[in-house]
């Protein structure tokens, strides 16, 4: 077990680079600028002039290994630095990752964008999984039953509309309409006592809500598919003619064999927590990580848009090894040799 | 005798051909199945032969009936140019479905193939897991940008502007959506493949191909016809989003995902502009995810002993 | 009599508040905008929002008002030639500065400031996107503590660049010192948090979403700004910014609300708010391609090659008549603009002085005249009704950016077009593409690789000459500059060429503003562009909030001092 995490750890250093190549590429063949955005007044010369002191006049390799520098050399450097107040030796020589559009450190943006996320994107994942787990195995269980047949239907009318449209149709009930619930998010709400606690979760309401509803939607149809695939397995016959109980060998047995698919996706969801909830987080105007991450490809904002995408194929290669663990813990057939 | 593979069983009839008869007998017998179809050919050929009947055309703005509510011009009302929803629905439903098929085709087949291939061939897996990694990372609009840069021109001069676009977007959605499918049937099949009956299938010296497509594939069969439901529903979304972000058809080429993407902000307007398309799009997902169970209730020959 | 007694009471108490009004009574101040201000230096970073944002700390010497007028700042007066400030020759002009102005930390505002302020943003290496405006400046000299003296290179008509305006405001050299140069890039914190003279400090900055700010304790007017908070909130889009404001009241300001007018006069019919707009120099146009775009040309698709490579019809001024005259104006502002628009038939729609009347026959449309055009110049409708000529048919390739407005403009054109026999294909490009200058991409604005294209452009001021000096010959956009060039039509005239360069010598309004409204009309009446919207900036404000006049020639925020909540 141990030699097969570290091995999968080697292999995902050079895995991660060739990633970090293939998203820098992309990124500098994109046809977006990052003076596109500015006004039609300003003349192309002075675009020009901006481009330059981006550093955009520089070789493809030579921006690549900048990039590649200072994220594995400098920024940990000046992470630690700034945690232990240590200084190293060279630090004013070091630079830091600096975004296009707000002349200002990456790492401090997602930093700062990060505990917006973690709360409503996060929130509304852990309240999708408990929601689908139950209703997906209940309706395999009760398979055909009205209960099972109205979740179908709920849930895929759930995958169907987009997060845009729920969300916009959730404001007008319930703000405009209403008035229960705010439809701006106030990220500089500080919460200190009830009062604050209270606005922190009616404006967080609505935006985990509309996420929930959709994570729960997908989810709760895989793990429908999943029992009713185990349900009907041999071993399931065999520990009922064994006399176990039908309980027993529902949750037992059933359920943990079933989780296995479901865990790989919900290892794989992680990751998408990180990445945040593009649009839910535009339209009730929440400042986390996709909002972040949208806004640096509008902006054509390369070093902030690479550095993100990056550290998210880093969770996505670390949550892979989780779910390749977790099968091995849940299927003791699985062997990793 | 549990170690005999189920699949295995039902294959010792006699003819393939009555094993398809089976499939379908049993499939019939399934109800939501039935109706799922049903409805779904409804909407196919009224997408098909709907606008050789219905002959308004869903481009012209009818600027004296603007943001109207169902009459007899326009059985579905119009939207804020005056165009009739009908007619867009109709010939919106045609792209739609297609970008939807296809590409959850593409998505799917993908997503199996290397989901099995990755699950069964231990010297396979690590390569393509990493793939598997890498595509989950890219970051979907740059790569989109690209993408149209490069071949947008040399496809419409070749295809010409709509087909060229179409081919465009429906190869980048199934190219950018195979990854969960591919994680999850792996997942199956590592499973699957240490049951009893794939253990005696290749103690018996039957070959790989043989093992995977015959044994192992009709096992995890139930997680892909989920994802190719959902697949459908999110590529025919994810349609909606390109055209909102410039990259998609051309902006006069109703779809769904637009109509319903440029109907949002007249919710409290002309909400019916909405509810159309939506509906459109939940019920061909719900009939094809009802159509999927059938077929994995017909596939399954356990299920049918019980029948 | 007590009656009698109540009003004098009242009116007294009306006049005492407003002769003693406090400083942050009226408490605090929610703006929305749905573009998020990305750091608070204008010279770094040149959106709307970021001047708007910044515009509430830092000021320029002088601004201009709703009407265009220049109004000072940090000036004690607008120098011109008359008062002495600006010298006869046109070659410099000098600036007093207000007495007792104070920055934000508490030290006095000198002449220091200012130069230092010229020296940043002329180092080649800062990337100051407001360069332009120090253009042909030679030098800039403190000659005492509040007087600055600017020279000039050769003689500038119209001296109101560097430092007017919210794109040229005055920075702290105490605090800015160590930010000249490429080390303009990497100041985060004095981008962030600047050190101004105007009416708000800022307290707390979050990139790309809300700056916190508070009203500055050193402002020059002790009863202003009547508000002691101001939170400016970004992201979002248009529709739900508007309705923040006008139905559910979370907002007190929200700007750019370009939303279809039926959405927009729904949501105002709710009473909670009212929506403004105000014209300026912005004109939504249709360029047309002089050069032939056709793919198969390869490397010389879209070249002006000194006219050599004509487009096969659109060189044609009778089609480009033809397709203006097809266009109803009237319905594309109905449809998609309302408040937010006035059909135009000029390219310079504005200060009134400069507006020509010469073109306003096009208001009106007809399809008539415009079929009789093309049927004169031998374009014959074939039998799938669009018309061809020697084997060319007139297909038109229309692109713009991706905009639900200009997505309905283009159908409706692509309608209007089809009645005179022309067909027309639509493309819509990601903005940040087209806008862009991407060498690799055929899509930007600048390459033009299709017939005719649509979006808005204008002067960045009141003054045209830098607009229309655009469209002379040198300017035509071409491989060898790039594609920068601002001539994207690729039209020549050595006539037009020659009046740009007696408008560089012109000085007196009035006489700038005759030979301005000449190359408009020429521009127009050769059917270079085809103007079609004015566009004026709409913004809306609760209806408590007072004295918020928008302002199409500078920032929407020039008075932001002087708003109140009633």
């Amino acid at each position: 077990m141990f030699q097969y995490i570290v091995r999968r750890i080697l292999i995902a250093i050079p895995t991660l680079l060739v990633i970090s190549f293939v998203i820098f590429t992309i990124l500098d063949l994109a046809p977006s600028d990052p003076t596109g955005n500015l006004p039609l007044s300003i003349p192309q010369e002075v675009k020009e002039q901006i481009r330059k002191s981006l550093g955009l006049d520089q070789p493809f390799h030579i921006r690549y290994l900048k990039w590649t520098r200072q994220f594995f050399i400098d920024e940990p450097l000046a992470l630690v630095e700034n945690v232990t107040g240590i200084k190293f030796p060279g630090s004013e020589k070091r630079t830091r990752i600096d975004s296009w559009s707000t002349h200002s450190s990456v790492i401090d943006l997602i930093f700062q964008r990060m505990p917006q996320t973690l709360w409503v994107v996060g929130m509304a994942y852990v309240l999708g999984i408990l929601i689908a787990i139950p209703v997906g195995v209940l309706s395999a269980y009760r398979q055909y039953s009205i209960f099972d047949q109205l979740g179908t239907f709920i849930s895929l009318i759930g995958f169907s509309v987009p997060t845009f449209f729920t969300g916009l149709l959730a404001i007008v009930i319930f703000s405009v309409k209403l008035k229960w619930f705010p439809s701006v998010y106030d990220t500089t709400l500080v919460v200190q006592d009830w009062a604050s606690f209270v606005k922190q979760l009616k404006q967080m309401v609505m935006p985990v809500t509309v996420l929930a509803f959709f994570n729960a939607s997908q989810l709760s149809r895989f793990m429908r598919s999943s029992m009713l695939d185990n349900l009907t397995q041999d071993y399931a016959r065999t520990a009922r003619s064994k006399g176990l109980q039908e309980r027993a060998v529902v949750l037992g047995h059933v359920l943990r064999n079933s989780l296995i698919p479901v865990v790989t996706l919900i290892a794989l969801g992680i990751p998408g927590i990180f990445g945040g909830a593009i649009i839910t987080e535009q339209i009730f105007r929440i400042n986390g990580l996709g909002d972040l991450l949208i806004k640096g490809i509008q902006n054509a904002d390369i070093p902030l848009v690479q550095t993100l995408t990056f550290i998210f194929a880093v969770l996505i290669v670390i949550f892979n090894i989780f779910a390749d663990l977790a099968y091995g813990l849940l299927d003791p057939r699985i062997r990793y040799g | 005798m549990s170690a005999v593979s189920p699949n295995a069983r039902a294959k010792q009839k006699p003819k393939s051909e009555s094993l398809w008869l089976d499939t379908w007998k049993q499939f019939v017998k399934h109800k939501g199945a039935v109706v799922g179809m049903i409805v779904f050919f409804i909407i196919v050929f009224s997408t098909i032969f709907g606008p050789m009947i219905y002959r308004i055309d869903p481009q012209y703005n009818d600027l004296r009936a603007r943001n109207q509510g169902p009459t007899l011009a326009h059985p579905l009302g119009t939207d804020n140019l005056g165009r009739d929803l009908l007619a867009a629905n109709l010939a919106g439903g045609r792209i739609s479905l297609a970008v939807g098929l296809v590409a959850m085709l593409i998505s799917i087949g993908l997503g199996t193939v290397i989901g099995v291939s990755s699950g069964y061939f231990p010297r396979l897996d690590g390569i393509l897991m990493r793939l598997t990694d890498m595509f989950l990372a890219l970051p979907l609009l740059p790569l989109l940008l690209v993408a149209i840069m490069l071949f947008r021109d040399s496809l419409r001069s070749l295809v010409g502007p709509e087909t060229g676009i179409f081919l465009l977007i429906v190869v980048l959605i199934g190219v950018t959506s195979w990854m969960n499918t591919a994680r999850i049937v792996r997942g199956e099949v590592l499973a699957v493949k240490e049951r009893e009956f794939v253990t005696a299938a290749s103690a018996l010296g039957s070959q790989n191909n043989r093992i995977m497509w015959q044994h192992i594939l009709p096992n995890v069969l139930s997680p892909i016809l989920v994802s190719a439901a959902l697949g459908m529903a999110s590529a025919i979304i994810t349609e909606s989003a390109l055209s909102f972000l410039g990259l998609g058809f051309p902006s006069d080429v109703p779809t769904w995902g637009r109509l319903l993407f440029d109907g949002k902000d007249f919710l409290s307007l002309t909400p019916l502009r909405v509810v159309w398309p939506g509906i459109a799009i939940s019920l061909v997902v719900i009939s094809v995810n009802f159509m999927g169970d059938g077929l994995r209730d017909a596939l399954d020959p356990r299920l049918r002993t019980k029948g | 009599m007590k009656i009698k007694l109540l009003l004098a009471a009242f009116v007294l108490g009306t006049l005492f508040n407003f002769g003693f009004a406090q400083r942050g009574e009226s408490g605090e101040l929610n703006i929305l905008y749905w573009q998020a201000v990305s750091l608070l230096n204008p010279y770094l970073s040149g959106g709307t929002k970021d001047l708007d944002g910044a515009s509430l700390v830092l000021e320029p010497l002088a601004s201009f008002d709703p009407d265009g007028a220049l109004v000072a700042k940090l000036a004690a007066e607008i120098p011109t030639v008359d008062n002495g400030g600006v010298s006869e020759d046109l070659m410099s002009i000098t600036w007093k500065l207000k007495e007792g102005v104070l920055w934000s930390d508490g030290t006095p505002l000198t002449a220091d400031d200012v130069v230092f302020t010229g020296q940043y943003c002329m180092d080649p290496d800062a990337g100051c996107n407001s360069s332009d405006r120090f253009n042909d400046i030679s030098n800039i000299e403190a000659v005492d503590a509040t007087t600055v003296k600017i020279s000039f290179s050769k003689p500038k008509p119209f001296p109101y660049q560097a430092f007017v305006s919210s794109l040229s405001p005055v920075l702290q050299k105490a605090q800015f010192a160590t930010c000249l140069g490429p080390a303009a890039q990497t100041c985060t914190d004095e981008n962030f948090y600047p050190i101004g003279t105007g009416p708000y400090v800022p307290v707390d900055f979050r990139p790309n979403d809300v700056v916190v700010f508070e009203a500055n304790s050193n402002y020059r007017d002790p009863a202003k700004p009547a508000f002691s908070r101001v939170t400016f909130k970004g992201g979002g889009d248009a529709a739900s910014a508007a309705r923040a404001v006008l139905e559910t009241g979370e907002a007190d300001y929200a700007w750019n609300l370009q939303v279809e007018p039926e959405i927009l006069n729904g949501m105002a019919a709710a009473g909670k708010g009212v929506v403004v707009s105000a014209f300026g120099p912005n004109v939504e146009r249709i360029l047309v391609n002089q050069t032939n775009d056709d793919p198969s040309l390869g490397d010389n698709r879209s070249l002006y090659m000194d006219g050599n490579n004509p487009h096969p019809f659109l060189s044609d001024p009778k089609v480009r008549e033809a397709l203006s005259l097809a266009i109803d104006r009237q319905i594309l502002v109905d449809v998609g603009y309302g408040a937010a628009g006035q059909a135009t038939c000029n390219l310079v729609p504005g200060p009134t002085d400069f507006v020509s009347s010469a073109n306003d026959s096009c208001l009106t449309q007809d399809i008539e005249k415009a079929n009789q055009l093309l049927d004169e110049a031998g374009w014959a409708r074939g039998s799938d009704g669009i018309r061809a000529k020697d084997g060319v048919r007139m297909s038109i390739l229309y692109q713009t950016s991706t905009n639900s407005v200009r997505q309905g403009t283009q159908a409706l054109i692509k309608q209007m077009w089809e009645e005179i026999g022309v067909e027309t294909e639509l493309r819509n490009v990601d903005a940040g593409v087209f806008f862009g200058g991407d060498p690799a991409s055929p899509d930007t604005y600048g390459k033009f690789f299709t017939d005719v294209e649509m979006f808005t452009n204008g002067a960045s001021g009141t003054d045209p000459e830098n607009y229309l000096a655009g469209w002379t010959c040198d300017q035509i956009a071409d491989v060898s500059n790039d594609w920068l060039g601002n001539n994207i039509d690729r039209w020549c005239s050595p006539e037009y060429d020659a009046m740009i360069a007696e408008l560089a010598t012109t000085a007196g309004l009035e006489a700038r503003a005759e030979l301005s409204k000449k190359l408009n009309d020429m521009l127009v009446q050769n059917y270079v562009e085809i103007p079609l919207v004015h566009r004026g900036g709409v913004s809306a404000h609760i209806n408590s909030l007072q004295n918020v006049h928008i302002n199409p020639w500078d920032t929407e925020m020039w008075n932001i001092a002087d708003w109140t909540r009633n």
